[in-house]
């Protein structure tokens, strides 16, 4: 009998598409649970405001960040710290508001939408809706209250899918959530 | 290519938003719907696991496979043991599951476990269909992060 190939296979390859199949089946699940679209969408969201919050914590111990000075250096270390340390990826900055506290972060390769095909009927489904939360958590551990919403996304025919983060207000030191 | 954090964090979150959004007297399904959450992931995952691969020998060579290479690219290491009674039941023995290792080192919190377990089980489950075995997979922990996976052949 014949020797066996190898079978090495890169095992961050596949521990990037272990999440983003996990991501795939929980969005199914979801879809099934709730049937509407935009209920998907909060789950979704909140899901990952849960991540964010936790995320967070390894990020900053990790990479030795110091506090933003203004909106801008957020946004950078955003795209280029923490996207390309978790997703590998690194959004484009870009469309910035006058006033400096609204930008676009524009995602060419989003790996959570690999192997996924929208189908017909869920035009309000906004699929990577987890990333929102994420962002919205994270930056809130630091103090600083962002709204996070989908503008373009490539499951619905976009060129890129865009993600638009508004600062709304800095957060007062405050005691912890469920504390009194 | 996601960082293993971030999917450690959403593991944990999947299970905690399922128990989180389920009615008290509910909770039951739980486990078989994370169970059926992991059957789908493991089923997709080794579809493009083994596209370059060559055929497997027999269940015994299957089984090497989950336990090396599959072991090795989901949960980062290889199964420390592999035991068989050679009528279908294979114990596989990870001595430091992933997904146990941030809970607790010990019998804290042994009441938790099944459920961070149950998606495991799913993957393993999934895969193994998907190679053309039927299975039951069961999860069986003593102490924390040391657990046995029993793997129980279908035979048709």
């Amino acid at each position: 009998m014949s020797k066996q190939a190898s079978r090495s296979c890169d095992p961050r390859k596949v521990n990037g598409e272990l999440f983003t199949l996990t991501y795939g089946a929980l969005v199914a699940q979801l879809l099934r649970d709730y049937e509407d679209d935009e209920e998907v969408n909060k789950q979704l969201e909140k899901m990952g405001y849960n991540i964010g919050v936790r995320l967070i914590e390894d990020f900053l111990a990790r990479t030795n960040t110091g506090r933003c000075n203004d909106f801008r250096e957020t946004a950078d270390i955003i795209s280029k710290m923490a996207f390309k340390m978790y997703l590998g990826i690194t959004p484009v900055v870009s469309n910035w508001s006058a006033a400096g506290d609204e930008f676009s972060l524009l995602i060419e390769n989003n790996p959570l939408i690999d192997f996924v095909e929208l189908p017909d009927g869920h035009n309000a489904l906004n699929y990577s809706s987890l990333l929102c939360g994420v962002l919205r958590g994270a930056l809130e551990m630091v103090q600083m209250e962002v709204d996070v919403k989908f503008v373009q996304d490539q499951l619905k025919g976009d060129s890129v899918t865009e993600l638009r983060l508004k600062f709304v207000k800095r957060l007062e030191d405050a005691v912890p959530v469920g504390e009194d | 290519m996601a960082d293993e954090v971030l999917f450690e964090l959403f593991h944990s979150e999947i299970v905690a938003f399922l128990y989180r959004t389920t009615d008290k007297e509910d909770q039951d399904q739980c486990i078989a719907k994370l169970e059926s959450l992991g059957f789908r992931v493991g089923q997709s995952l080794v579809e493009r696991f083994t596209k370059d691969c060559s055929r497997f020998k027999d269940d015994l060579d299957i089984m090497k496979f989950i336990c090396k290479d599959f072991w090795n690219s989901v949960f980062k290491k290889q199964v420390d043991n592999l035991r068989t009674n050679h009528q279908g039941v294979y114990v596989l023995q990870d001595n430091r599951f992933r997904f146990l290792t941030q809970i607790s080192n010990g019998k804290q919190f042994m009441d938790a476990a099944p459920k961070y377990l149950a998606m495991a089980c799913g993957i393993i489950r999934g895969s193994l269909a998907n190679i053309g075995i039927n299975s039951v997979v069961t999860a069986e922990v003593s102490a924390m992060p040391a657990c046995k996976f029993q793997i129980q052949l279908q035979r048709t």
